[in-house]
């Protein structure tokens, strides 16, 4: 039987995990508000944009001029898979999930005789690939000093991937992340952007724009910015995930804690009536031996 | 009066105007251009300068870097990369724009090298016209 010194210190030390637990589901909580707040305000600018950009590809597509970005490079040879996952653990199986996604992906991709790369933003992302896909590597996007993501951050990823396909380091563009549905669920998302494909609304189709400076130039301007759009997208999205999964991860720990903490007090009590018991018996029979 | 159109200016992080307006003028990248309600449909990229609106609640100006406006005959809305309120800008910020417009220019090749100088010398103009002296560039 454990004694009792013992079943007091562990007892001492999971109440101490539970606030722990407790105050990083509170901190996640806030959290979560501030970047659900971010994502809602990101959100007017990504329709819009998808919207006109929809249109302006439609448009587009098929025709000689299109623009690479949008095109392709017309082959699929090489794919870059860029995988945003949290800076930071204790958030359940979030970045598990968006790796797993990954890996099977780059596996599939590889099986079918593909190059793979891999741009990893955020730190776990990258410890959990580095393992098997050590060599695949081509960098890595550390957002650990970034307190909020703000667009700058996702236009300087973008032109870092942009840079690549202009370079011909690649020809398709998948980004991993993971979407934000509710606080207990969040999906792992995995989204072509380049070439890039924007789902054309069906009702703009007829307005007929007039396009100054004209079609071409504009859709060369606005790619990039579309391209940029998807990242920032993306990212206050996985940020929201993040805090979500680690809302919903501590609140389960904290509520384990708290179940552990019975069932040990329980014991805690059991072994001190137990020593109580033993005491009265051996006095008894001491006294009846007299 | 031609009544009003749905006017919006929308920055990636956030939503900056909403609101009722009959006039909106619009720095555009091939020259200013004014929009009423029930212009033609019209998509123009911007270049930086001042945006104003005469709302029904007021006219206000804002600055904006760059980014894309569509207007058709009920409404503008104008996607801008960077947008604040004229009343927000400081010298501080417009150096920032102004450096990194010089950086990009520096950094740039021979297709864009005019575009990108076209950009700082549209920041200045903007500058000027503030008020707000700029640190030389």
């Amino acid at each position: 039987m454990p004694n009792l010194k013992d079943l007091k210190n562990r007892i001492e030390s999971v109440k101490n995990t539970r606030k722990i637990t407790k105050a990083m589901q509170m901190v996640a909580a806030a959290k979560l508000r501030r970047a659900q707040d971010a994502a809602e305000a990101g959100r007017p600018y990504a329709d819009r944009m998808t919207a006109v950009l929809g249109g302006l590809a439609s448009s587009m597509s098929g025709s000689e001029s299109a623009p690479r970005l949008l095109a392709g490079t017309g082959s699929d040879d090489t794919h870059l898979l860029v995988v945003m996952t949290a800076e930071r653990g204790l958030c359940g199986g979030f970045n598990s999930s968006i790796a797993k996604l990954a890996r099977v992906k780059a596996d599939e991709l590889v099986a079918a005789g593909k190059t793979v790369k891999i741009l990893t933003v955020g730190k776990k992302g990258r410890d959990q690939l580095k393992r098997d896909f050590g060599d695949m590597m081509i960098g890595h996007v550390d957002l650990t000093e970034v307190k909020r993501v703000g667009y700058n951050d996702a236009d300087k990823i973008a032109r870092d991937v942009m840079g690549r396909f202009d370079a011909g380091e690649f020809d398709v563009a998948t980004l991993f992340f993971s979407r934000f549905e509710s606080v207990i669920s969040q999906v792992p998302t995995a989204a072509q952007i380049i070439p890039a494909s924007f789902e054309a609304p069906e009702e703009e189709a007829s307005a007929l724009y007039d396009y100054e400076p004209n079609e071409e130039a504009i859709l060369a301007d606005l790619l990039p910015r579309g391209v940029a759009t998807q990242v920032f997208t993306a990212l206050l999205e996985n940020g929201a995930s993040e805090q979500g999964a680690r809302m919903s991860a501590m609140d389960n720990a904290t509520r384990n804690a708290g179940d552990m903490i019975d069932s040990l007090t329980i014991e805690f009590n059991r072994s001190r009536q137990a020593v109580i018991t033993n005491e009265l018996i051996e006095i008894i029979s001491g006294a009846e031996a007299l | 009066m031609a009544g009003t159109m749905q006017f919006d200016l929308v920055a990636p992080e956030r939503r900056l105007a909403s609101v009722q307006a009959t006039e909106v003028q619009i720095p555009g990248a091939e020259g200013d251009l004014t929009a009423m309600p029930g212009h033609a449909p019209l998509i123009l990229t911007l270049r930086p300068g001042v945006l104003s609106v005469k709302g029904t609640e007021g006219d206000t100006e804002y600055v904006v870097t760059g980014g894309f406006a569509e207007i058709s005959a009920e409404g503008t809305s104008v996607l801008a990369e960077r947008a604040l309120p004229v009343s927000e800008v400081t010298s501080d910020i417009l150096n920032e724009f102004i450096s990194s417009a010089v950086e990009a220019r520096d950094n740039a090749t021979v297709e864009n090298l005019t575009a990108l100088t076209q950009q700082v010398s549209d920041i200045a103009v903007m500058a000027e016209r503030l008020g707000i002296d700029l640190k030389a560039a």
